[in-house]
């Protein structure tokens, strides 16, 4: 009934996806199994994509070639360009999206790429074959479904989320499931670990969601979209608001309200009832994501919490109450619901609840998402103890790509952390674990003022052309891009521009007049001067400029802008990448090093580091066992 | 001194006798120089200077060796000249390190450099712990916490912009960094005083030539340590040695007598003697009561305080006291406030003299429960972590962005952090978390 595959996908969230369109992108013949084929690509979450540091991601998602940017474009209802205030580096883009069309659009895109088939069926078990005689240890063969369907493949992807012995918890009621309403998987967790391998749980939550048309708005705060929307993809009409698509949509509000001392009381006699606070709950949750009785208990002395409510999609009346995550009895969150400003009268179309799974700690994995007991099999997105959309996704493109290129013989695809936030995520999860789940925050990235939304696409198309992933008319956009914005910056660093050009500009911006001519990037160079003071005041510059694609034009701002920031960060990056070049034997013996330090012997034997950079990001591992590992390696 | 600039490095600070400048990158391999050792005008110490040419050295870069006067003092002058010209001290084993690196060893040496490295930053990790004196730890604690507290502010406001918790004020962030970089000065400061502590509390002896000098400090370093002989001059150089006094450690130094004098080298030694005044905490003076009126006495008191630096403390002493008549004495010198009579010959009255160091060491500046900076590592990182915060504090003012301020941040951090124990990433959101209610 089937063939062989290259490549089986378990799951199809965000993450299976992702790993299969890239796959299969690349040329292998793609399976993706999933337990229902009617909730691909579901956001079980909060029906947004990005924000800050996850904008960036599925900026770095679209310019190596996935789906997630196209897909969040042309879904969504709401653009913002978030951290507009700060520098560049900080500018994030989310969209609101409507949840349905999503889902939709993911399985649309997918159908209509060659080389991936669909199956609907749980996976039970791994097929795994000991060693080819050639003593590289035991690999996976392929997978056995719940009906005992054998699929034999040449990798698999792990994608289960939070489906591995999912457990919901809403107040002292539990039930075994992967999101409400579906079943959850069994099977593989054991198998795993009875292959040797360590698993853990997690938890994490979901607020209620509303009937929209029972709310009161008028006593919100209404949160707008951007006037002039950006979009997350670098290709062409993928957004439905731009202005010169056929049928230019309105964008969807916001609303923004407040819990208060009212709301927190009614929670708090709940608590007696709290899977939390009772000890049901075992796996450890998101500090940055906690529930409502989380936020009122740990930070008792404010007195309102913020709630974002948001709309679910263009028709639907259904909103989601962002910030309002809780497993308190779904009576006493109706009650405090109603408690809330605009709210009175709310009715609710399901609880929030909790849900505990399995992941397996990341650090029994490769840089290439590969795990290390198996060989061809990959995990991705939540079973690795992320959180988030854009985490699992851009796992799940690097398990692809990386899937691919291994049964193909080629060299593994690595990102480095001054590269990418998908490199300082996965060299995160490898090298040091997480035990709690784990979401990006631009402050993980030691490079950020080069790791922008603006060049994701300089910094990773031209990398996934040449793996054979992003298409042509993507790499000459972008080959195209930095002609362009090379040509700016030659322009305004070697043209002049006379004080009465200039200085009607700079009077605007209250920065002081020159007296005789300068060359154009020194007055740019100012703060408060952009590129758009120039084109309304001088005919000329305007008429320049006008030759390029204005992205082009803002990159070359950027990096003119920013040049002692980017060009510092650079030269940081130039002195540590002697050490992320050494490469670390992958069988090398940490036991025997005597004079490494019990602590590093323990952790370097476990992590298995593949160059010397990582080793020293290891905690434990200090500078002194680094210098010693590198008299080693002088061998 | 190792490295691609260790010949520029020495060329800044190495001159000939005749204040020649000298350019070391220009010397021949494997030769010796004779020289001193000068910063702007002033001579630090004669030493010899040692130049390898690379490959031709122990790490095979190029070396240069510097062979000064015993004295942990001039020791540490040098290294701090040589950091402020460029240098910076070297890791534990890192001679060997790069040696090995620069395939000047062979394989079975490796596994020595190895264990090398593993037993001297143990040790050297001991040392500095031990180094921490007074609250030194505690103050570096509190600053650190306060510059992590600093930087996840700024963080705040760049990964939490959507979140409901109100950012720091502008002010208040400026009024941080001062507090936290007037600490960080202090400290800087602190160094020689530290130092002071460390390497000894300077005492100096100084007086006319044949009073006693040499024979004081026998005494009190209870050994035949300096040239005594009954020729007035005989000292030519400054001889010093520590010894501790109820557990205090004081650094004693001889030197040459105070003269007019036409002999050239005893000259170098009288000049030498107000350079060391200069940087004494005690200045002993010394004086034969046969030999001095009380009028005359006061004139070289008078031309000794000329030459004394505010912090420091001038003790008189009369010496030969076992020759006079101590009544008759007294009343000659009685306008004298705490002068002190001794003989150093017969041992008279020396446990005073002790007593009077131990007593002037608690009751003066120096005191050993402020904290001070003793290590010259820490001092660098200290004051890197200063130059690091200066332009955090100038990127406030000009309202710079954030994220363009935390790089400068993350710089102090880590220099801070070469004393404390690294401060990652995961240490600033660990605070967030704990401070600020954040997530939807």
């Amino acid at each position: 009934m089937f063939q062989t595959y290259d490549v089986i996908v378990v799951g199809a969230g965000h993450a299976g996806c992702e790993a299969a369109a890239a796959a299969a992108n690349m040329g292998s013949k793609v399976l993706l199994v999933t337990m229902n084929m009617q909730t691909i690509a579901q956001m079980s979450c909060n029906p947004a994509m990005g924000g800050i540091a996850k904008g960036q991601i599925v900026r770095e998602i679209d310019a190596l070639g996935g789906y997630s940017g196209i897909i969040s474009d042309k879904t969504a209802i709401q653009f913002r360009m978030l951290n507009r205030s700060k520098g560049p580096a900080m500018w994030s883009p989310r969209t609101q999206n409507d949840r349905q069309l999503f889902a939709n659009e993911w399985r649309l895109m997918l159908e209509q790429t060659p080389n991936v088939d669909f199956f609907q069926d749980m996976v039970k078990s791994l097929i795994i074959t000991g060693d080819d005689g050639d003593g590289r240890g035991t690999r996976v063969a392929g997978i056995i479904t719940g009906m005992g369907i054998e699929i034999h493949g040449k990798s698999v992807i792990l994608t289960n989320g939070t489906f591995l012995n999912g457990l919901i918890h809403i107040g002292d009621k539990q039930f075994g499931g992967g999101r409400t309403g579906e079943k959850a998987a069994t099977g593989i967790t054991e198998q795993l670990v009875t292959l040797g391998f360590e698993s853990g749980r997690m938890k994490t939550g979901t607020p209620p969601r509303i009937d929209g048309r029972s709310l009161d708005h008028s006593k919100m705060e209404i949160q707008n979209g951007d006037e002039d929307p950006a979009k997350f993809s670098f290709l062409d009409n993928t957004s439905p608001f731009e202005k010169n698509s056929t049928f230019p949509k309105k964008q969807h509000n916001c609303w923004i309200t407040y819990t208060n001392a009212a709301v927190h009381d009614i929670l708090k006699t709940g608590f007696e009832k709290s899977p939390m606070f009772t000890g049901r709950i075992k796996g450890l949750g998101p500090r940055y994501c906690p529930s409502i009785e989380d936020k009122i208990t740990r930070f008792a002395e404010r007195e309102r919490h913020q709630l974002f409510v948001e709309p679910e999609g263009w028709d639907t009346v259904e909103v989601y109450l962002n910030g309002f995550s809780t497993s308190l009895p779904e009576d006493v969150q109706y009650a405090a619901l109603t408690k809330i400003p605009g709210f009175e009268k709310a009715k609710m179309f399901r609880p929030g609840y909790a849900i505990e799974y399995d992941y397996f700690p990341p650090q029994q994995l490769h840089l290439t998402l590969e795990t290390k007991l198996i060989r061809n099999l990959y995990f991705a997105g939540q079973i690795n103890g992320t959180t988030g959309y854009e985490e699992a996704a851009c796992q799940g493109i690097m398990a692809g790509i990386n899937a691919h290129l291994k049964i193909n013989d080629r060299a593994p695809f690595i990102l480095q952390r001054s590269e990418a936030y998908i490199g300082v995520l996965i060299d995160d999860l490898v090298t040091k674990g997480t035990d709690e789940p784990y979401r990006m925050f631009t402050s993980r990235a030691e490079y950020r003022i080069l790791l922008r939304q603006d060049n994701a696409d300089v910094r990773l198309t031209p990398k996934s052309f040449e793996l054979g992933l992003a298409s042509k008319e993507r790499y000459e956009r972008v080959q195209e891009k930095v002609k362009q914005s090379h040509e700016v910056m030659r322009y305004f660093k070697n043209e002049s521009i006379d004080p009465s050009e200039i200085n009607p500009v700079l009077e605007a911006v209250s920065s002081s007049p020159i007296n005789q001519k300068v060359k154009m990037f020194n007055v740019l160079a100012r703060p408060n001067v952009t590129i758009i003071d120039f084109t309304l005041y001088c005919i000329r510059i305007k008429e320049f400029l006008q030759q390029f694609r204005w992205e082009s034009v803002v990159q070359a701002e950027i990096l003119m802008k920013y040049e002692g920031y980017i060009s510092k960060e650079s030269e940081m990056v130039d002195k540590l990448q002697r050490l992320e070049e050494l490469v670390l034997h992958e069988d090398f013996d940490y036991k025997q090093l005597t004079s490494l330090s019990s602590e590093a012997r323990e952790k370097l034997a476990k992590i298995r580091p593949r160059t010397i950079g990582q080793a020293s990001r290891i905690s434990g591992v200090s500078p002194a066992d680094i210098s010693i590992l590198m008299v080693y390696m002088g061998r | 001194m190792s490295g691609k600039n260790a010949f520029a490095i020495a060329s800044r600070l190495f001159y000939k006798m005749n204040g020649k400048s000298v350019d070391v990158s220009k010397l021949k391999t494997h030769t010796v120089h004779f020289g001193v050792i000068k910063e702007k005008d002033i001579v630090l110490d004669e030493v010899l200077l040692t130049v390898f040419v690379g490959p031709h050295s122990y790490t095979a870069e190029d070396i240069v060796e510097f062979s000064c006067h015993g004295s942990r003092f001039i020791q540490q002058q040098l290294i701090q000249l040589l950091i402020r010209k460029g240098a910076r001290l070297a890791d534990a084993g890192e001679f060997t390190f790069r040696a090995f690196f620069n395939k000047r060893l062979d394989l079975v040496q490796a596994e020595a450099v190895a264990d090398l490295i593993a037993s001297t930053s143990a040790t050297s990790h001991q040392v500095a712990m031990q180094q921490m004196r007074g609250g030194f730890s505690t103050k570096i604690k509190v600053l650190r916490e306060n510059l992590v507290n600093f930087a996840s502010l700024i963080e705040l406001e760049l990964d939490f912009s959507e979140e409901d918790v109100e950012f720091a004020d502008r002010d208040d962030l400026k009024n941080l960094v001062l507090s936290i970089q007037k600490v960080i000065h202090r400290l800087v400061e602190s160094f020689e005083l530290g130092n002071v502590i460390k390497n000894g509390i300077p005492v100096a002896i100084v007086g006319k030539p044949n009073s006693g000098k040499s024979t004081l400090l026998n005494v009190l370093l209870e050994e035949d340590r300096a040239i005594v002989s009954e020729i007035p001059g005989t000292t030519r150089d400054v001889i010093e040695d520590d010894i501790s006094i109820d557990g205090i450690l004081f650094r004693f130094i001889d030197t040459a007598g105070i003269r007019q004098t036409s002999d050239l080298i005893e000259q170098i030694g009288v000049s030498r003697t107000f350079e060391k005044i200069q940087k004494s905490s005690i200045i002993v003076y010394l004086f034969d009561v046969h030999e001095l009126t009380s009028k005359e006495l006061q004139k070289e008191i008078d031309e000794i305080k000329e030459h004394l630096n505010e912090r420091s403390q001038l003790i008189i002493v009369g010496n030969k006291i076992d020759k006079e008549d101590l009544v008759y004495t007294e009343r000659e010198f009685a306008g004298f406030k705490d002068i002190l009579f001794i003989s150093a010959k017969e041992r008279i009255n020396m446990d005073a003299l002790r007593k009077r160091f131990v007593d002037l060491f608690d009751s003066r500046t120096i005191n050993v429960t402020e904290t001070v900076v003793t290590n010259v590592r820490h001092m660098q990182a200290l004051h890197n972590a200063g130059s690091a915060l200066e332009k955090v504090y100038d990127s406030l003012n000009k309202n710079v962005s954030g994220e363009l301020i935390s790089v400068d941040i993350k710089a102090a951090l880590h220099h801070l952090g070469l004393i404390t124990g690294e401060v990652t990433n995961e240490d600033l959101l660990q605070n967030i978390f704990s401070k600020f209610c954040i997530g939807k």
